[in-house]
């Protein structure tokens, strides 16, 4: 017991939490706009997978970041298209969009490597305390993100046209500008997250890497209230059991079984969303589209 | 009752689907192309791994069962209005369950152990169900969020359970799954020298009850009223809670029965790890319309496309070509549906136009 809590533990939530802040951050640009946004999960498995190919291709790990990153916006443009232009379901869309991540980035990873399991090892971000200079960039968002929402005009415009997308309409506002923004925002934020998981605490990609991270931080978007700080709490709480159950995989005698302590955020979810569903309902416009009259 | 018209028990939009699956082949043999392999080589082996010969077929309607059977209950959510991402958390919870009962020995003649596994299957993806289902009708938690941790959950208890719990279960750590299912409890084979179980005709079955109730009972008209409108139905005295979750506990046990004819037919034991056949069926009852005909043939489809992905190594395309595949479908399924609601767009306003004049 006495080697559990350590900074290790501690150095290790945080980077577990990282992917998900990004992510999750991501999910409320978004949702807040008014577009539910599922592809998360896929936006990140893309922003991954090609910030190694493009750090491989190039050589140069910051492009490399670059272009993962705007590969995640191009997978999100897509929902966006699909979502806005074509009205389609959203939650629908963003299946698809999940479905393309994954087939997609495995199929490229046997035509570029010419093996099933994953890529070649290519060079990583700079470290920082043995942490990813992504992990500070992370947290340093959060309060640009809600600084950016609540505090400026554009920000508030964008949750106008999530909150009543009619009256938005009517106010003047471009709800479409806005809601493509918001979508290729959570691409920019979701490929970071992705590009993390690979180029930032490892130095490879593997098929199916995000592992359900994205669904995760899309769950600490609405436990957090569809606010900043709200989701980095929920993102600090996914990302301090996946480490307590690392962390208690490797102490001897830790006296709670690590494999049941990890379900316990999944039950946290599901009380907190039933018994707060009222109080947190969302943007009451998500979903919606504004009739065009 | 019957001067209400709900969508008719016939399979409409068939050809826009079929469309929809040529658009998602085209564009997957351009991404083969662009990768530098060869699209028709590929499509070939595709289709020799899918259809020709016993061993093929025999795949096919191997992979076809749980797929049918797991997109017939995104089908009957879907009907009911809700979107169930949670099949895959009710097909693994039906697929352990049923492989403990199996693997339990309890020394009955197969007669009755089948069966009995089978409902120890439907009745543990049943309960994964009602969760999800009971929570939204008597709380509002939105079914996304419930289920996607109902999946992580069974995921995580299940890994707990077979590394842990070897002193009260019949589960085997050192192969992070339940132990065999013994013979008597297993799914009898229909073709000699294959896998092929009866799976398959678990899933035809299913279908064709799924398809009487939706259609031709009230229950089944309720699913549907609720599903078109929750103001509308509680206007003509059908209840909308309950009638959710029962959708949604039929939802689960046909998921878990998708899970059991796995661990009963095909593998004979529960492993932990999670198949991915949930998503998979989203796009099955896509496909095939939420209709249980439908989700027949979207299901053969399917089946026929994870059959025969692994074929395509031979003209060195990965498998995994078929998940961008299926991801193609439900983007042309939705695009084709803008190009569905022109007509009505265009006259709605050519009627706007002739009022002002």
């Amino acid at each position: 017991m006495d080697h559990f809590f350590t900074l290790d533990l501690l150095t290790r939530i945080l980077r577990m939490s990282t992917p998900l802040i990004f992510a999750a951050l991501g999910g409320i640009l978004s949702e807040r706009s008014g577009v539910i946004n599922i592809a998360l999960e896929g936006l990140m498995l893309i922003g991954a997978f090609f910030a190694v190919a493009g750090t491989y291709w190039t050589g140069n790990v910051w492009l490399g970041l670059l272009i993962g990153v705007l590969c995640a916006m191009a997978g999100a443009l897509i929902h966006a298209v699909w979502s806005i232009t074509f009205r389609g379901d959203q939650i629908v869309v963003g299946t698809a969009v999940n479905l393309i991540a994954l087939g997609l980035t495995a199929f490229l990873v046997q035509s570029i490597w010419g093996t099933a399991g994953g890529s070649d090892r290519v060079s990583s971000l700079p470290k920082i305390g043995g942490m990813s200079i992504l992990v500070p960039l992370a947290f340093v968002m959060v309060p640009l993100v809600a600084f950016f929402l609540y505090r400026t005009k554009l920000g508030l415009r964008l949750q106008a046209c999530g909150e009543h997308p009619q009256a938005a309409v009517s106010a003047g506002i471009d709800i479409t500008r806005y809601r493509y923004l918001a979508v290729l925002g959570s691409g920019l934020l979701a490929g970071l997250g992705g590009a993390y998981l690979s180029i930032g605490n490892l130095n490879y990609f593997t098929l199916d890497m995000t592992n359900g991270r994205g669904f995760i931080a899309l769950a600490a978007v609405i436990l957090g209230g569809w606010n900043p700080w709200g989701a980095l709490a929920a993102c600090l709480l996914f990302g301090a059991a996946e480490g307590i159950q690392i962390q208690g995989q490797s102490t001897p005698g830790f006296p709670i079984s690590s494999d049941l302590l990890v379900t316990l955020p999944y039950i946290v979810t599901l009380i907190a969303i039933t018994l707060f569903v009222k109080a947190r309902s969302g943007p009451a416009g998500l979903g919606r589209h504004a009739t065009t009259s | 009752m019957k001067r209400l018209k709900l969508s008719s028990g016939s399979i409409v939009n068939i050809g826009g689907s079929i469309i929809a699956v040529a658009i998602a082949l085209l564009l997957g043999a351009l991404v083969m192309r662009l990768s530098g392999a060869d699209p028709w080589a590929a499509y070939k082996a595709l289709w020799n791994g899918a259809f020709v010969g016993r061993r093929s077929i025999s795949e096919t309607l191997i992979y076809s069962a749980p797929l049918i059977l797991a997109g017939l209950g995104f089908a009957i959510s879907s009907r009911a209005g809700l979107f169930n991402i949670g099949i895959e958390g009710q097909l693994i919870t039906g697929g352990f369950v049923a492989a403990l009962v199996g693997a339990w020995d309890l020394g009955l003649p197969s007669v009755i152990y089948v069966p009995l596994a089978l409902l120890a299957g439907a009745l543990g993806g049943a309960v994964w169900g009602f969760f999800p289902g009971f929570l939204k009708a008597r709380y509002g938690a939105h079914e996304v969020i419930t289920t996607i941790m109902l999946n992580y959950l069974a995921i995580r208890l299940i890994t707990y359970l077979v590394l842990r719990r070897d002193d009260i279960l019949p589960v085997d750590p050192t192969y992070v799954a339940t132990k065999k299912v013994v013979d008597a409890a297993r799914l009898p084979i229909l073709l000699d020298r294959t896998r092929l179980h009866a799976g398959i005709l678990i899933a035809l079955g299913a279908a064709i009850v799924l398809w009487w109730v939706l259609f031709k009972t009230r229950f089944g008209f309720n699913v549907r009223a609720v599903g078109l409108s929750q103001g509308a139905s509680a206007y003509g005295g059908i209840k909308w809670g309950s009638t959710v979750v029962i959708a949604m506990v039929i939802a689960g046990a046909l998921a878990g029965l998708a899970g059991a004819g796995e661990s009963l037919g095909l593998h004979g034991r529960h492993w932990s790890t999670a198949p991915g056949y949930g998503f998979t069926a989203i796009a099955v009852g896509l496909v095939g319309r939420n209709h249980p005909i439908g989700v027949i043939f979207s299901g053969l489809l399917f089946g026929a496309l994870n059959a025969g992905g692994p074929a395509m190594q031979s003209a060195h395309v990965s498998k995994e070509i078929v998940q961008l595949i299926q991801g193609f479908i439900i983007l042309a399924i939705a695009a084709l549906e803008v190009v569905n609601r022109l007509p009505s767009i265009r006259s709605r306003m050519a009627r706007r136009a002739s009022a002002g004049a």
